[in-house]
C-alpha cells in the first residue's frame, strides 16, 4: 500500500546520473543530443565522457541516422532530446534507419506531454507513445519516478535494441523511497496499491496523480487499485486481465494510441468484460501555462481525476 | 585484401555483366529501377573490385571497408555485384523483390553484404556519417563510402549529414553523388534546382572533386587521391553520369527512372549488353 509521496525530483536527472554511471561500465556507449543537452540532461555524459558525447546540432533526422550508423559499428547509443522532435521530427528515420535494422538504439525523449508547460502546444508531444507503438521492433517506457527511471537506463543499456524512452519536463514526486524500492521489470505492471472496486492504470508523470485519486476516492468510499504501468510495448496483458472491471487509464497523451488505446486493444481482443475510461489529452491540442495548472486545466490532477472517476463510476453502479 | 583487378578493360567487361543482370533482375521483377541502377554501376564495381578492403568470406570483419547505397533504390546494380563476388546465392537475383525472397525492394542488412537499411532518401548519408564517427572511435584505418542520388540532395537531411561530417572531421568518409540529372519527374533542374552542387558541398567544408563517373581511370585515380588527403575534411565526388548507361532506350529516358523493361524491351537490352 503507498500512499506517501516523495520528494519532488526530475526523471531526466536520473537519466543524466545514469548514463554517466553507464559510461564508466561501457567503453562503447556513446550519447547523441540535438543541441538541448542541458535540458535533456545528457550534458552530464558529455562532461565526463567528452569523446564519447556528439552534440549533432539543430538537426534530429541526421541525429537518429548517425545513431544507426554508430549502433552498426557496435556501439550503444543513447540519442536525445524533447519529445517533440525525438519523436515526430524523425520518426521515419527512427522507423526506417533504427527499427527497421534491429539497431542498438535508445531514443530516450525528454519534455514529452502537456506538463511541458509555457512553451505551449508546439512542445508539447502529446502523441509520441501513439506514433512509436506502432513501429515493429520498438519498445517504450515511462518511468513514473527519479528512482525507476535509472532502473530503466541501465536495462536499455543492457537490452539489445531500439527503446523509446519518455520522461516530463518537471520535477515530480517520487513514488518509491529509493533505488532498491523502485525495481523495474520491463514489461510488468506494478501493483501500487490494492483495491477492489476499480483499477487506475497509470504511467509516467501522472502515476502521483493516480495514488492521490485513490486517496480521495477511499475517502468517498470507493476502494481503487492503482497500478503503474512504465512499459507500455509491450504492454502487460496479464495486469489487464487480473484487474477490477472497471479501469481508468490515466496518461499525459492523447487518449488515442497511448496507454489507453494499448489497454483497449487488450480488453477488446481478449474480450474482456471490463469497462474502460480513458483519462489523459482527449484529441486537443494543448495550451501554454505552468504545468501544475495545466494538469487542473486539462482534469488530470488527483482530485479532477477522482472527480471524474466518481462520476463514471457511480454512473456506472447506479 | 583487396581484389586485384589493375585491369580497366576487366573492369569494362565486369560492369557490362553486372548491367546485363541488373536488367534481366529487374525485367523478372517485373518492377525496379533500372535507370539510376544503371548509371550507378561503374562506381559500384570500381569500389568492389578495386578499391574498397572487403571480404566476401568474412563480411562483418571490423576493419572492412564499408559502402552505404543511400540512394537504395539503385540496389539491383549492388546485389548484382555482390552476388558475383560471392556474398551469397547468385540464383537470389533473379528473384528480386519476389514475395520471402531474400533480395528486398531496397536495401535491408538482413542481406549479406549490405551495410544499412536504405531506400527512405537522405537516411543512409547521416547512417554513413555515424559509421564514419564510429571506425575512427575505434581508431579503424578504414574508408566509409558513401552514395548519393543528385535527386536525393533534394532532401533536407543530406545537408544535415554533410554539416556534420565536416563537423567531425570525417576524413575517413568519401561520397559520391550520382549526378544523371534526373528523378521520377523529370530533369533535376526542372523539378528541384540543384544548381552548382560542387560549390554546395564546398560551402559545407568538404573536398570536392568532380568525374566522370563511367570512367574507370577517373574513379579510381580521384578515391585513391581522397583517401590519400588525411586533412580532416571529409570528401565528395560529383560523378556525372548517364541515367539508364550501357542500354541505349534507357539512356537519358526519365521514363526508365522506376519502371521495368517489359518482355520486348527485356530482349532488346540483353542483346545490346551481351
Amino acid at each position: 500500500m503507498r500512499y506517501e509521496l516523495g520528494e519532488k525530483k526530475a526523471m531526466r536527472n536520473a537519466y543524466g546520473e545514469t548514463l554517466v554511471e553507464l559510461g564508466k561500465k561501457y567503453p562503447n556507449l556513446v550519447v547523441l543530443d540535438a543541441d538541448l543537452s542541458g535540458s535533456t540532461k545528457t550534458k552530464m555524459f558529455a562532461k565526463e565522457y567528452p569523446d564519447r558525447f556528439f552534440n549533432t546540432g539543430i538537426a534530429e533526422q541526421n541525429m537518429v541516422g548517425m545513431a544507426a550508423g554508430l549502433a552498426r559499428t557496435g556501439k550503444i547509443v543513447f540519442a536525445s532530446t524533447f519529445a517533440m522532435f525525438a519523436s515526430g521530427r524523425a520518426w521515419e528515420q527512427i522507423r526506417n534507419s533504427v527499427a527497421y535494422a534491429d539497431l542498438n538504439v535508445k531514443i530516450v525523449a525528454t519534455h514529452s506531454g502537456i506538463t511541458v508547460g509555457e512553451d505551449g502546444a508546439t512542445h508539447q508531444m502529446t502523441e509520441d507513445i501513439a506514433i512509436m507503438r506502432a513501429i515493429p521492433n520498438m519498445k517504450i517506457i515511462a518511468p513514473s519516478d527519479y528512482y525507476e527511471t535509472k532502473h530503466v537506463i541501465r536495462w536499455c543499456a543492457e537490452y539489445y535494441g531500439p527503446v523509446y524512452v519518455r520522461m516530463p519536463r518537471g520535477n515530480t514526486e517520487t513514488i518509491f523511497k529509493d533505488e532498491e524500492d523502485a525495481k523495474f521489470e520491463f514489461g510488468k505492471a506494478r501493483i501500487l496499491k490494492e483495491g477492489k472496486d476499480l483499477t487506475i492504470i497509470a504511467t509516467g508523470e501522472l502515476v502521483p496523480e493516480a495514488i492521490k485519486a485513490s486517496v480521495i476516492l477511499k475517502e468517498n468510499g470507493i476502494d481503487a487499485e492503482v497500478i503503474s504501468m512504465p512499459t507500455i510495448k509491450p504492454i502487460d496483458e496479464e495486469a489487464v486481465k487480473n484487474s477490477n472491471d472497471f479501469i481508468v487509464s490515466l496518461e499525459d497523451h492523447n487518449i488515442i494510441g497511448g496507454l489507453g488505446g494499448a489497454l483497449s486493444e487488450v480488453i477488446a481482443t481478449y474480450g474482456l468484460n471490463k469497462k474502460l475510461l480513458k483519462i489523459g489529452i482527449d484529441d486537443e491540442f494543448g495550451i501554454s501555462g505552468k504545468a501544475e495548472e495545466l494538469l487542473k486545466y486539462y482534469k488530470l490532477d488527483g482530485e479532477s481525476v477522482a472527480k471524474r472517476i466518481m462520476e463514471e463510476y457511480n454512473g456506472k453502479t447506479e | 585484401m583487396p581484389i586485384e583487378y589493375n585491369d580497366i578493360d576487366k573492369l569494362k567487361k565486369i560492369s557490362k555483366k553486372i548491367r546485363y543482370n541488373v536488367v534481366k533482375m529487374i525485367g523478372l521483377a517485373e518492377s525496379g529501377h533500372p535507370g539510376g541502377s544503371l548509371s550507378a554501376t561503374d562506381i559500384i564495381v570500381a569500389l568492389y573490385y578495386k578499391l574498397m578492403n572487403h571480404d566476401p568470406k568474412n563480411p562483418n570483419k571490423e576493419d572492412r571497408d564499408r559502402f552505404v547505397l543511400s540512394k537504395g533504390h539503385s540496389c539491383p546494380a549492388l546485389y548484382a555485384v555482390l552476388a558475383e563476388l560471392g556474398y551469397f546465392d547468385k540464383d537470389e537475383l533473379w528473384k528480386l523483390r519476389k514475395t520471402g525472397a531474400l533480395l528486398q525492394g531496397h536495401p535491408s542488412i538482413k542481406i549479406s553484404g549490405i551495410e544499412a537499411n536504405t531506400g527512405s532518401l537522405g537516411h543512409g548519408f547521416s547512417v554513413a556519417v555515424g559509421m564514419a564517427l564510429g571506425c575512427r572511435l575505434d581508431k579503424l584505418d578504414n574508408n566509409i563510402y558513401v552514395l548519393l542520388g543528385d535527386g536525393e540532395c533534394q532532401e533536407g537531411q543530406v545537408w544535415e549529414a554533410a554539416m556534420a561530417a565536416y563537423h567531425y572531421k570525417l576524413d575517413n568518409l568519401i561520397g559520391f553523388v550520382d549526378r544523371n540529372r534526373l528523378q521520377i519527374d523529370g530533369c533535376t533542374e526542372d523539378v528541384m534546382c540543384l544548381g552548382d552542387l560542387k560549390e554546395k558541398f564546398k560551402a559545407f567544408g568538404w573536398d570536392v572533386f568532380e568525374i566522370d563517373g563511367h570512367d574507370f581511370e577517373q574513379i579510381i585515380g580521384t578515391v585513391e587521391k581522397a583517401k590519400s588527403m588525411k586533412n580532416g575534411k571529409p570528401k565528395m565526388i560529383i560523378a556525372n553520369t548517364v541515367k539508364g548507361k550501357g542500354v541505349s532506350f534507357m539512356e537519358n529516358n526519365v521514363g526508365f527512372h522506376g519502371k521495368a523493361p517489359n518482355k520486348e524491351e527485356l530482349e532488346k537490352a540483353l542483346k545490346e549488353l551481351s
